[in-house]
């Protein structure tokens, strides 16, 4: 009985969104097929930007809002590859090559950053992004056909330089999913999506377990004792981010492959929210966050993206509410999770202060004076 | 030399930059074609516009509970007194007031939620505060929606219901403020008029041409040409609001306020309410913001609802760690030579850019501007060396 009370308050949010989605999905009477063909496609085209978040989580340096950066990374490289014209999973992989330097001097750069703001790599992190979203539009918008040469020109503006609004990626749309064609009921599987995130998951459990992965899982629980030991706090935390940046950059080129176009100077903008939104959905925290919790969440948090327009069509009379509604639960659970982070990390602070007085429980109505 | 190295650490290099470029820019907008009047009018206009929003900033600093990210919270408030005095159908000068009287309590009642969530998790309110203020916005998106608004001027025409995203407040308190006592010169066939609100026009040199009343000036035959004008009554609105801040942060409460954000341990040795106190500055702070919106809409002309408030904490923040602030200081000087410094860069830099390459990048270089000073600002280590 105990365990299963602990299991419910530990799966909470997971237990929340399901049941929102038990009421949700009847009442937006979509079909049945449309949504598991949906959900297969999403999961294959988003999971991997979710996944690249949890390695600085276990470095102890939060949701990576950072990962934006990489995200910025991988849409140059898709935006060279359709500048020359390379066309298919060659193409894909040139671009994740182009990316790669771009995104180890920018997770470098946000890691360095981090470094000097520790204690609030977050709210750092999530101003860095707004930051270097200046930069790459100052990349995108002026020095594309100026400073960086273009071959073709359909990609720039009348004005002679700066990329076009949209950036069509039609030799490279959708060809991670028609590789290998799988159809069963009439549903399309990507299987080489599944393939490649299947990949970086063995890659995740294997660098835990690395030396270098068990002082990263140091420095995140404490980062004092981990010096001590003789561990490169900073140079771990860098480390972490950089994985996490170039993680996010060949995320966001399967993510944009799968869409097939590119909208130049807002691509990224939400890229790092619903990453982020996905993996609490499903029940990851800002300590704690594993591989499942990525996938859950991005299964729960597309299906509300589905349904949630004709729910509230069908249950309140507005699909537009509906839709608010869903952009209000993204937000909130980001929310929800730093406040539960934030709340149970004062606690502590307060309990171990108390155990310093003497091990005298504070009394309550002076629990949280400072 | 030390001297010199000292009043850079303290007054910060970014922020030397930043008002060498603009001073360069001023210095440059005629050489290059520039109406330097007309930029100097924007400049004065935006600084009574985002001057209480600024503000709004100094309490929540002030007590150590950071750069106030959910500002947004407060903006909400605002929005919704601007829309309760419009739907009401108040006009003029009763309407303005009725709107920010009502936006300021609830202001009081958002701060005061909004004060005791912040209390439960120091150290890291900045985060919390920023995903506050986004997620009220996008619940209040439903609430625009959905809230029995029935004004024709403010809902949807073809459904009847719900609020449009932008409203104009035209015919309600439009420039009531930049209207009143308004210093404004005038082009009439080649002679400069200078006129004060309603009161008697002034030509310096030759003629006299009688009283020219500020608001049928439209009535002329000959369209007289604004060369120059003075928000005299947004700007003396903020001034009164930061003499009333000023006097707040000398009374006993403000003192206790400031001692909390320097040093919470000594200032609960002191026999301070530390929780308290930094309720009160989030309550300000909320407040403050719900004003500061309704007075940025009377000039702005519009209220923008859904996710028009997004992002309209990051200029004011910018703003006054521009002027001088750091994220657990800042003082009034700090948000006037801010607000004067980033909002001279946001009218100078496009016209200048416009004029001389034929180029807008004025969106890109507000961002850098704006989110570097803010990156700039949370890398800086925070003690109180003062």
């Amino acid at each position: 009985m105990k365990k299963l009370r602990l299991f419910l308050i530990e799966n909470s949010v997971v237990i929340t969104f399901i049941v929102l989605l038990a009421i949700a999905i009847p009442a937006s009477k979509l079909p049945g097929q449309f949504l598991l063909q949906e959900i297969l496609t999403r999961l294959g085209r988003s999971s991997f930007l979710v996944i690249s978040l949890l390695l600085p989580i276990m470095a102890g340096m939060g949701l990576n809002f950072g990962m934006v950066l990489g995200a910025m990374a991988g849409q140059i490289g898709l935006i060279f590859i359709s500048d020359w014209g390379v066309i298919g999973i060659p193409g894909l992989l040139l671009a994740m090559i182009i990316s790669l330097p771009i995104s180890v001097i920018l997770g470098w750069l946000c890691g360095s950053i981090m470094n000097k703001a520790k204690g609030r790599e977050m709210v750092t992190g999530y101003i860095l992004a707004f930051f270097m979203n200046g930069v790459y539009m100052l990349f995108a918008l002026y020095a594309m056909g100026i400073i960086i040469p273009v071959l073709n020109l359909e990609l720039l503006l009348s004005r002679g330089f700066g990329l076009r609004n949209v950036i069509d990626l039609i030799n490279v749309r959708q060809c991670l999913e028609t590789f290998i064609p799988l159809k069963i009921a009439g549903v399309n599987i990507p299987v080489l999506n599944y393939l490649i995130i299947a990949a970086v998951g063995i890659f995740i459990v294997w660098f835990r377990k690395t030396k270098f992965g068990q002082d990263m899982r140091a420095a995140g629980q404490d980062r004092a004792v981990a010096s001590a030991a003789g561990i490169s706090v900073d140079r771990t935390r860098i480390f972490a981010i950089i994985i996490s940046t170039v993680l996010a950059g060949f995320g966001q080129i399967i993510f944009l492959q799968n869409m097939g176009t590119i909208n130049t100077t807002n691509s990224h903008e939400q890229t790092g929210l619903f990453a982020i939104a996905s993996l609490l959905i499903g029940g990851a925290s800002v300590t704690k966050a594993s591989i499942p919790n990525a996938l859950i969440g991005v299964i729960l948090f597309h299906l509300l993206f589905l349904v949630a327009p004709m729910a509230g069509k069908n249950l309140v009379g507005s699909a537009m509410i509906g839709e608010y509604f869903r952009q209000f639960v993204s937000y909130g659970v980001i929310a929800l999770a730093l406040v539960l982070y934030e709340w149970k990390r004062v606690a502590q602070e307060d309990a171990s202060r108390a155990m310093l007085r003497g091990g005298v429980a504070p009394d309550k109505g002076k629990v949280n004076t400072l | 030399m030390e001297q010199i190295k000292r009043f850079l650490s303290d007054f910060g290099l970014p922020r030397i930059i930043i008002a060498v470029f603009l001073l360069a820019l001023f210095m440059m907008a005629p050489a290059v074609g520039v109406n330097v009047p007309d930029a100097l009018k924007d400049v004065f206009n935006r600084f009574g516009m985002n001057g209480i929003l600024v503000l709004a900033l100094i309490p929540m600093i002030q007590a150590g509970c950071g750069l106030n990210f959910g500002l947004p919270l407060g903006i909400i408030a605002g929005l919704l007194g601007a829309t309760i005095s419009i739907e009401m159908g108040y006009v003029g000068a009763y309407g303005f007031f009725f709107a920010i009287l009502t936006a300021l309590s609830f202001g009081s009642f958002f701060g005061l939620a909004y004060g005791a969530l912040l209390n439960r998790v120091k150290g890291g309110e900045m985060m919390i505060a920023t995903y506050v203020g986004l997620s009220s916005v996008m619940l209040m998106q439903i609430g625009w929606l959905a809230l029995p608004y029935k004004s024709a001027v403010m809902i949807y025409g073809f459904s009847g219901e719900g609020l449009r995203p932008t409203i104009s407040v035209d015919g309600f308190w439009r420039n009531i403020l930049d209207n009143f006592m308004s210093i404004k010169i005038y082009d009439i066939f080649d002679n400069m008029v200078v006129t004060i609100s309603d009161f008697w026009a002034y030509i310096p040199g030759i003629k006299w041409y009688g009283k020219i009343p500020g608001n049928d000036i439209g009535k002329w035959l000959y369209e007289p040409k604004l060369i120059f004008a003075f928000p005299t009554g947004t700007i003396l609105l903020f001034l009164f609001v930061a003499l009333i801040v000023w006097a707040f942060f000398h009374m006993k409460t403000g003192t206790a306020m400031t001692a909390v954000g320097s040093n919470p341990i000594y200032a609960r040795a002191a026999g301070i309410n530390v929780n308290r106190m930094r309720t009160i500055s989030v309550m300000l702070s909320t407040m403050l913001g719900a004003m500061g919106i309704i007075v940025y809409q009377q000039s702005f002309g519009f209220i923008q609802l859904y996710d028009g408030p997004l992002y309209m904490a990051f200029p004011a923040i910018a703003a006054i760690l521009i002027g001088g602030a750091r994220v657990n200081k800042a003082s009034l000087p700090n948000v006037f030579t801010g607000v004067i410094l980033y909002q001279g860069i946001l009218v100078m830099t496009p016209l200048i850019f416009n004029a001389m390459l034929k180029l807008d990048m004025s969106d890109v270089i507000r961002i850098i501007v704006s989110q570097g000073m803010i990156l700039y600002a949370l890398t800086r280590k925070t003690k109180v060396l003062k």
